[in-house]
């Protein structure tokens, strides 16, 4: 497919973006976590970067129709804080928090890091798969639920 | 002030990077909800997600070849430690509906409600489990 190598080059220059600025450093993103030792702040930077960054494109490429390769944008509807966003980012701060890595650097340093960042990327595969399989099971459930509903009220006449 | 510098340097390509993916097939940069797609795949869903990651696993090579620093010598937890944090992560940032890229940087760049609530609920949270994770551990070794 056309789109491959420009695709593949996002995720690249993004992976070198994550080494060059740290955050492939669990030693460094715990520093910057941790306010109770030596604090090292340095990291708000790469989100300010990459935010001015995107903010300014984001706003050019939104003027196009389409993108070049696909043939509409998918990007999230504007909805309302719920519950599962803020428990969510809660559980992820947590992990966060305890190992250092996020999603990104994670794969970043599969090729790079030490064998601990595979046992890490791993149990993240399985944490996605439990929260697949538990979405699965309450569509179920809310399916099975709704069924019944016209059941139970002919029951009650 | 030289590790500002790189943080900066580092963010401008992630937002170039990010802004690639945009600009080629219309989709947001959020590294989570990519393996997710990959892993509850959808007909002509996978494929660009896979180039995206393969990108990624590319770039820590060339990484690992430089002489940037990227990686650390060791890592600073215990191993078991990577085990439960993952775990954490994987099914937080599903449930959350992203992580550090697609909240944190691209959704506050869209100036997303949700993602900003997000960005600051998980910083918060990290910072608050880091911190006591080096209370608790300082406490325990006189």
């Amino acid at each position: 497919m056309k789109s491959f190598a420009p695709t593949f080059f996002a995720g690249m220059l993004f992976s070198l973006g994550l080494g060059i600025s740290g955050m492939t450093r669990p030693t460094k993103v715990l520093g910057f976590l941790d306010l109770a030792g030596a604090w090292d702040p340095s990291l708000a930077f790469v989100m300010i970067g990459a935010i001015a960054t995107y903010a300014v494109s984001f706003w050019f490429i939104r003027r196009r129709q389409a993108p070049i390769a696909d043939t509409r944008f998918f990007l999230p509807a504007a909805a309302p804080i719920d519950r599962r966003l803020l428990l969510g980012a809660t559980v992820f701060g947590v992990g966060w928090g305890l190992g250092g890595y996020c999603p990104g650097p994670a794969v970043a340093s599969l090729a790079g890091g030490g064998h601990e960042v595979w046992l890490f990327f791993v149990a993240m595969l399985v944490g996605m798969a439990a929260f697949a399989a538990w979405e699965r099971r309450r569509e179920k459930a809310a399916a099975a639920q709704d069924s019944e509903r016209p059941m139970r009220s002919k029951q009650e006449d | 002030m030289i590790d500002w510098f790189y943080a900066i340097l580092g963010g401008v390509l992630i937002g170039g990077g990010s802004s690639l993916l945009l600009l080629f097939k219309g989709r947001v940069f959020g590294v989570s909800g990519v393996i997710g797609g990959v892993l509850r795949p959808r007909q002509g869903d996978v494929q660009w997600r896979l180039a995206v990651l393969s990108g990624l696993v590319v770039g820590g090579a060339i990484l690992r070849m430089t002489s940037v620093g990227a990686f650390d010598a060791s890592y600073p937890r215990p191993a078991v430690v990577a085990v439960v944090a993952g775990l954490l992560v994987g099914f937080g940032t599903r449930l959350g509906n992203g992580c550090t890229s697609g909240h944190g940087v691209c959704g506050i760049s869209r100036f997303s409600v949700r993602s900003i609530a997000a960005t600051l609920v998980f910083v918060l949270s990290g910072m608050l489990t880091a911190t006591v994770v080096t209370l608790v551990t300082r406490g325990g070794t006189p």
